[in-house]
């Protein structure tokens, strides 16, 4: 076994819908390194959301084998698997999510809460995190009171306050406009430059421009794996 | 995820959403209240049955010897009231056998009355409840001078023609004056007023204070009983062992004079207050019984509402689910989150019904003459049971959230 943070070894993934089987995923095999910025492109039906699925352990493969940071989650319990994106998996998705009734720093102390850390330190932590996101003076604002941008930093700052291992993005500027867009895509290239593992699930070139190295899927295979300069990301940015 | 905060947490989607939470708790709310407001008027009841109406009616450790019952509670049948009517009276004779006889230490009074009308100058006060007595008998009511005296044995021998009135019967005929000195007729007979009793206050709404009391000796004793009958042979022992005691003296004492054989039934009662109360407490007895019943439908009740509401809950927050257990909730997370929000809305319905069964039992006592006393103990059962019903209606609704796959609870619109 290597080192790699994400190793996935003939991953294959078949739905029942109705009388007929899909397969999603057929037996993919993908090593991601510490450090990396990893774009997952691919057209609708690709296996894209399914990859981002298993990738953030919310769902388990058909057949296959996944090591995240040195565990087998492949075959883990449900809760077991929530321990692992509790502690793991920073997700970030195109609709936010945020819990709309609690405030910035609520949703922030969310992930905290269920790795049972106390109230004071999720606080500490949670304000932290926002500050980290330049969102210090918008703790107490609910999500509806924020823009779409200061909201996706919020699920920034929940994503990363557990300081996981993966930082987890689907289409994350999906719904933002471009200018927005690029501020996003900015904090992501910061938060890497400072040695965080980030993988983004994207269909849009321009976004997964910003990565280090695009893989594309295509019918539920690796289609291309392709490391681009870093240059290329930095210039964009 | 600590309690603390999930009921908080709770309590934040209660406020949420205050009219359906408040529907949803209606049940537990009226089943709760129900409990609060029987208990506090049963448990009312029996304070003022044991004390005030046992003890301003009969006395305490008193029994009386009568040739018939005074209070009747329940049915009685027809056969058993022509046996009763049959019953020889009781005479001075019988009293003064008794007394002679008995070895308990004991206050006896011996007492005739009858309703008869008492005035002053012109004003007249009908229907009003006139005493012939001994002195004990001031001792044995424990009856406090207002103003005045109570009359001595001497005079009750005799027959001095000298009352003391009950409070209110004092106000009514001297309007303020002072009663003392004044003279009243009982019937057509003038007596002397010497005495005023202070106020006892009202029985299930009826004043205890509309009474005169004269002599045993007293000429009145012609218009309230036939010659050397009397109604009542009041006997007070000196604590409830020693009454027990002496009613069996009494009823051996009775019956020997009476010449009655073994087997035959005594043709007098000895009433007490346990017997009025014994009624009392068959009463209170299927209140109590009736009760949990009656409590458990309405929470039943409120219990289905509540796992409904929960249901709805849990089904407009799957996407809230599928965040949590992304972000790393387990299923007992999200489990104690529904059972414990579930719960925190019971109990919120039990400390309305808690407000609403006190306030219930408040009105019953300010606007009728019946008391409420409000039990601590139903007030920790309503707590319970609101607890009790919420996490067993939540335990369903919340077992479906924590088995939400994550995947199709975030994807849910």
């Amino acid at each position: 076994m290597t080192d790699a943070l994400i190793r996935l070894e003939g991953i294959t993934r078949e739905y029942q819908m109705g009388a007929e089987r899909v397969l999603a995923l057929r037996g993919i095999d993908l090593e991601i390194g510490r450090n990396e910025y990893v774009a997952i492109m691919g057209p609708s039906g690709s296996g894209k959301s399914t990859m981002m699925n298993m990738l953030g352990c919310l769902d388990t493969p058909t057949a296959g084998n996944y090591w995240l940071n040195g565990h087998e989650v492949s075959r883990m319990t449900d809760d077991a698997l929530a321990r692992v994106r509790n502690r793991e998996i920073g997700f970030v998705f195109q609709t936010f999510n945020l819990l709309p009734r609690a405030s910035a720093l609520a949703n922030v102390e969310l992930p905290l809460v269920y790795a049972g850390v106390s109230s004071k330190e999720r606080r500490r932590r949670a304000s932290a995190a926002l500050t980290r996101v330049g969102l210090g003076d918008r703790m107490h604002h609910k999500p509806n009171e924020l823009s779409g941008g200061q909201r996706q930093r919020v699920a920034i700052a929940r994503a990363l306050v557990n300081e996981p291992s993966i930082l987890l993005a689907d289409e994350p500027t999906g719904n933002l406009d471009s200018a927005t867009s690029e501020e996003i895509m900015r904090v992501f290239g910061a938060l890497h430059a400072q040695g965080q593992t980030v993988v983004i699930v994207t269909h849009e070139a321009d976004i997964a421009r910003h990565a280090h190295r695009v893989v594309v899927l295509r019918d539920g295979r690796v289609d291309t794996d392709q490391r681009t300069p870093p240059t290329v990301a930095t210039a964009a940015a | 995820m600590p309690l603390y905060e999930a009921v908080v947490l709770a309590l934040g989607s209660i406020r949420a959403q205050k009219l359906k939470s408040f529907f949803s708790l209606i049940g537990v709310l009226i089943g709760v209240t129900f409990l609060i407001a029987v208990v506090s008027i049963v448990q009312g009841m029996n304070v003022y049955m044991t004390d005030k109406f046992a003890g301003a009616l009969i006395g305490v450790n008193t029994f009386q010897l009568r040739s018939r019952p005074n209070i009747v509670m329940g049915n009685t049948t027809e056969e058993q009231w022509r046996a009763w009517n049959r019953n020889p009276r009781i005479t001075l004779e019988d009293a003064a056998y008794v007394e002679e006889h008995m070895q308990t230490p004991a206050r006896f009074a011996r007492v005739g009355f009858d309703r008869i009308s008492v005035g002053w100058r012109g004003k007249l006060a009908k229907d009003i409840s006139v005493n012939t007595t001994d002195a004990e008998f001031f001792t044995i009511k424990h009856w406090n001078i207002e103003e005045g005296r109570a009359f001595s044995q001497q005079e009750v021998n005799f027959g001095a023609q000298v009352v003391v009135l009950g409070h209110d019967l004092a106000a009514k005929l001297f309007e303020g004056r002072d009663p003392i000195g004044q003279t009243v007729t009982l019937g057509a007979l003038p007596h002397r007023v010497i005495g005023v009793i202070a106020p006892q206050g009202t029985l299930f709404g009826i004043s205890l204070d509309k009474f005169a009391v004269t002599t045993l000796g007293s000429p009145v004793r012609n218009l309230v009983n036939r010659p050397h009958v009397i109604d009542d042979f009041h006997i007070q022992a000196q604590n409830p062992d020693q009454m027990r005691a002496a009613m069996e003296e009494v009823t051996v004492l009775m019956r020997s004079r009476r010449g009655l054989r073994p087997g035959q039934p005594d043709n007098f009662h000895l009433e007490s207050a346990e017997a009025a109360l014994a009624t009392w407490d068959k009463i209170s007895k299927i209140l109590f019984m009736a009760l949990p019943g009656l409590v458990a439908i309405s929470l039943v009740v409120g219990g289905i509402v509540i796992m409904n509401i929960m249901l709805m809950a849990v089904a407009e927050r799957t996407r809230e689910i599928g965040i949590r257990k992304a972000l790393g909730a387990k299923r007992r997370d999200i489990m104690a989150q529904f059972v414990v929000e579930s719960a925190t809305l019971s109990v919120t319905g039990a400390v309305f019904g808690i407000g609403t069964g006190i306030l219930l039992a408040f009105a019953v006592r300010a606007f009728t003459p019946l008391p409420a006393a409000v039990a601590p103990w139903s007030i920790a059962v309503g707590v319970g049971l609101g607890i009790l019903v919420g996490m067993v209606a939540g335990v369903y609704p919340a077992r479906q959230a924590a088995r939400m796959d994550p995947v199709v609870a975030l994807g849910h619109e």
